[in-house]
């Protein structure tokens, strides 16, 4: 009995295979409708879903990172975002910034809160690891899990209590003119500052994590923890290094979603923290530049199905995609094969 | 003093002949017997609202006797469980009401309670199946991102196809259960028995039948566990490649467990549907799945009287004693002599508002400390507590052993 793993790769390779036939036949349809929007529709919705995609991919690093190095799934994360919403709009005004105000002169205190918000955020997740996750790193694998739910909730209703259950508007700070491509295609400059943001930031990371003394010992910590200690890496510190970034990340994202949208709501991390964790997902949970790629292509795949089909079924599609991908590459697009710890 | 309550913890938690579950069991079922009597009493004769509150609480415990299959059994963290439970309300809906008339079958079905209780059960144990065996070849956390993509698909497919489902209005007026027709005595509440079949309006009634499917629900799934697939569900979830190595077939098993899982939910979300005689896809989000795992979880994952108790004290949480929490917090001020607290106060929107504001928070610290206090729930199961600890002190006297021979 040992022809069996011929037979593997070849249904591996059949899978495959309906899996990229599925995609061609998105792609196709996609097309048809596409060719009848026209140019400057198509490029619009493209921006739009490239903006949208950054925001996703900088919540979905620090779902990738603090699972590569914990496996927990983290759902405060996604209030951890809007909690960088939020302190972001409370830094606004301190810094002298309001409404409609423009020019060479907000850069500088915008960057600053752009920072200190980074800064807030970490340290605030910092502690949550400190006191929910920590004490139970040795406990049952689901306690951190629930854990994780308690402190969503628990910052969900910080939150609620410091600003109420409306939707807040966030002022207008970024610049709205529009780069003309071609004749009737534009792209906004305000999508190019996001974009070019979580570029920046990712590029970053990236630095860090393959660079980086502390970013080696995270990679170290992830692929085994106990290894890792052996050789002198102080786990404690590599964790709350992790959560640390991915929380500054989330919280830039709440900043720049804020700034996009112009619009915050107490409980906008739930939606949008499901929408990164598949992000994340899609990716190869755990693989850093897998989850920048999922987010961006979660985003895109959003706003092509809200520009093209019907958008009431945009979360279905999404939800769909994500398990239609573990289905047929359970690793996700980027991940490696790696056996289970 | 401090010498008596370290032995009465000690035999709490260690003495094999003190297992708390057969003490729970019996609670519970005094409690069932005598919680009638009790709503009566001190509502002055209306405890129809108590006792139809404790029938919804049923349908929680249900859930979570269901979801503890999966999770504590076999080991699959489920996500989307409310997925099932939306499954088995709306097959209630759609096979007993006249809502049929209005989609494109244009025809009505109205199967008895009964049968649709099975029909239910058995969509959503099919909805399992059809989940589960593509992906439940992935291992640990991915099989519970399967899941949480499910249950986020599913109300929303029953809100967007408002041509079947009438969308965010969900459907209402369904049936009534009725009993069957050789029931129909003079107890039906005719004394001569002449009027049409016995409609179910009463809580009483309900309360009756939740207790009944309870107490029948507990004592499959204690036999179940006890069998040779419970045997080979722990093998699954405390390490499947040696499961399969012994011989389990492992896909098959997390397969079973999961339809069987699943089956429960839509059993549940059957009753739900007949006792609220109204379905939307609001009922069934993230948030029920979340709140079904934690009452497991707090419980005592894979002990079903520790999971029945985790339910029930949620549901209380939840469902009664957060709502109730602000007035409390009024008449309270009121009472020590704060009125001032009651009313608005520039920024300050008074005390029943703040509390009002305050649910959320105290939800999550209840969530947060309960798990850091006992990360093993309220009622962990006892043979896995005392399996894992004679794993390590069998560990640590070998450690002795070598020292010894190390001086």
């Amino acid at each position: 009995m040992r022809p069996l793993p011929s037979l593997r790769i070849a249904r591996g390779r059949y899978l495959d295979l309906a899996f990229f036939l599925i995609l061609a036949a998105f792609a196709v349809l996609l097309l048809t409708k596409v060719v009848g929007g026209g140019p400057s529709y198509f490029i619009q919705i493209l921006t739009f879903g490239v903006a949208n995609g950054s925001i996703y991919a900088l919540i979905a690093l620090g779902y990738t990172m603090v699972y590569g190095i914990v496996e927990l799934i983290n759902f405060a994360h996604g209030d951890v975002f809007t909690l960088g919403a939020f302190i972001s709009l409370f830094l606004l005004p301190i810094l002298g910034l309001q409404e409609g105000q423009t020019g060479p002169g907000i850069v500088l205190p915008l960057l600053a809160i752009f920072v200190l918000t980074m800064l807030a955020c970490g340290l605030v997740n910092i502690s949550i690891e400190r006191v929910a996750y920590r004490p139970l790193r040795r406990a049952p694998r689901l306690a951190p899990l629930i854990t994780a739910v308690g402190m969503s909730f628990v910052l969900q209703g910080l939150m609620f209590l410091w600003k109420g259950p409306f939707n807040l508007h966030y002022p207008k700070l970024l610049p709205t003119d529009q780069i003309t491509l071609s004749e009737g295609a534009t792209i906004g400059v305000k999508d190019l500052i996001v974009v070019v943001t979580a570029v920046v930031l990712v590029a970053a990371l990236a630095l860090f994590i393959n660079r980086s003394k502390l970013g080696k010992a995270m990679r170290a910590t992830a692929q085994d923890r106990d290894a890792a200690e052996l050789m002198g890496i102080d786990i404690n510190r590599t964790i709350s290094a992790t959560f640390f970034i991915g929380a500054a990340l989330a919280a830039a994202g709440g900043m720049i979603f804020g700034l996009y949208y112009n619009n915050v709501v107490f409980d906008l991390g739930f939606s949008a923290g499901l929408f990164a964790f598949t992000a994340a997902v899609f990716g190869g949970i755990g693989n850093i530049p897998g989850a920048a790629l999922g987010g961006l292509v979660i985003g895109l795949v959003g706003s092509f199905w809200d520009g093209y089909f019907d958008s009431a079924w945009t979360q279905v599609i999404i939800f769909a995609i994500l398990i239609l991908v573990l289905v047929f590459r359970p690793t996700g697009l980027l991940g490696m094969r790696v056996p289970e710890k | 003093m401090a010498t008596l309550v370290a032995g009465a913890r000690r035999l709490w938690t260690e003495d094999p002949r003190k297992n708390p579950n057969r003490l729970v069991y019996i609670l519970f079922g005094v409690g069932a017997i005598i919680f009638p009597f009790i709503a009566q009493a001190i509502s002055g004769g209306n405890g129809g609202f108590l006792i139809g509150v404790m029938a919804d609480a049923g349908v929680y415990m249900l859930l979570a006797i269901g979801l503890n299959v999966v999770v504590g059994f076999a080991g699959l963290l489920d996500l989307g469980y409310a997925a099932f439970f939306a499954i088995g309300a709306y097959t209630y809906a759609f096979i007993a009401s006249d809502h049929l008339a209005v989609t494109p079958l244009d025809t009505t079905l109205h199967i008895p309670f009964w049968i649709a209780l099975l029909v239910g059960l058995f969509m959503a144990a099919l909805f399992g199946m059809i989940l589960g065996a593509p992906t439940l070849r992935l291992r640990g956390d991915y099989l519970a991102i399967v899941t949480l993509g499910f249950g986020e698909i599913v109300p929303r497919v029953f809100r967007n196809l408002s041509e079947w489902t009438s969308g965010v209005n969900g459907i209402s007026a369904l049936d009534t259960p009725e009993l069957p027709a050789w029931l129909n005595g003079p107890w039906s509440g005719d004394a001569l028995a002449i009027a049409a079949p016995f409609k179910i309006i009463d809580p009483m009634a309900y309360y009756v039948i939740m207790v009944l499917l309870l107490t029948g629900c507990v004592i499959l799934v204690n036999n179940l566990i006890r069998s040779r697939i419970g045997r080979a569900w722990m093998a699954v979830r405390e390490d499947e490649t040696a499961a399969a190595a012994m011989g389990v077939n492992t896909v098959q098993m997390k397969l079973m467990a999961f339809a069987i899982g699943a089956a429960f939910s839509g059993f549940a979300g059957t009753f739900y549907g007949a006792k609220l005689s109204l379905v939307s896809p609001e009922n069934f989000g993230f948030t029920v799945s979340i709140t079904i795992l934690v009452m497991v979880v707090l419980g005592g994952m894979g002990n079903i009287p520790g999971v029945m108790v985790g339910s029930l004290l949620i549901y209380l949480v939840i469902f009664i004693g957060l709502p109730a929490l602000p007035d409390y917090a009024a008449s309270l001020a009121t009472s020590v002599g704060l009125d001032d607290l009651n009313r608005a106060n520039g920024e300050f929107p008074g005390i029943a508002q703040e509390v009002q504001r305050l649910k959320f928070l105290i939800f999550g610290l209840i969530l947060v400390l309960t798990m850091l206090l006992r990360p093993q729930g309220l009622i962990p199961s006892r043979v896995r507590t005392q399996e894992l600890k004679k794993g390590t002190q069998e560990d640590s006297t070998i450690v002795d052993m070598n020292a010894e021979t190390a001086s």
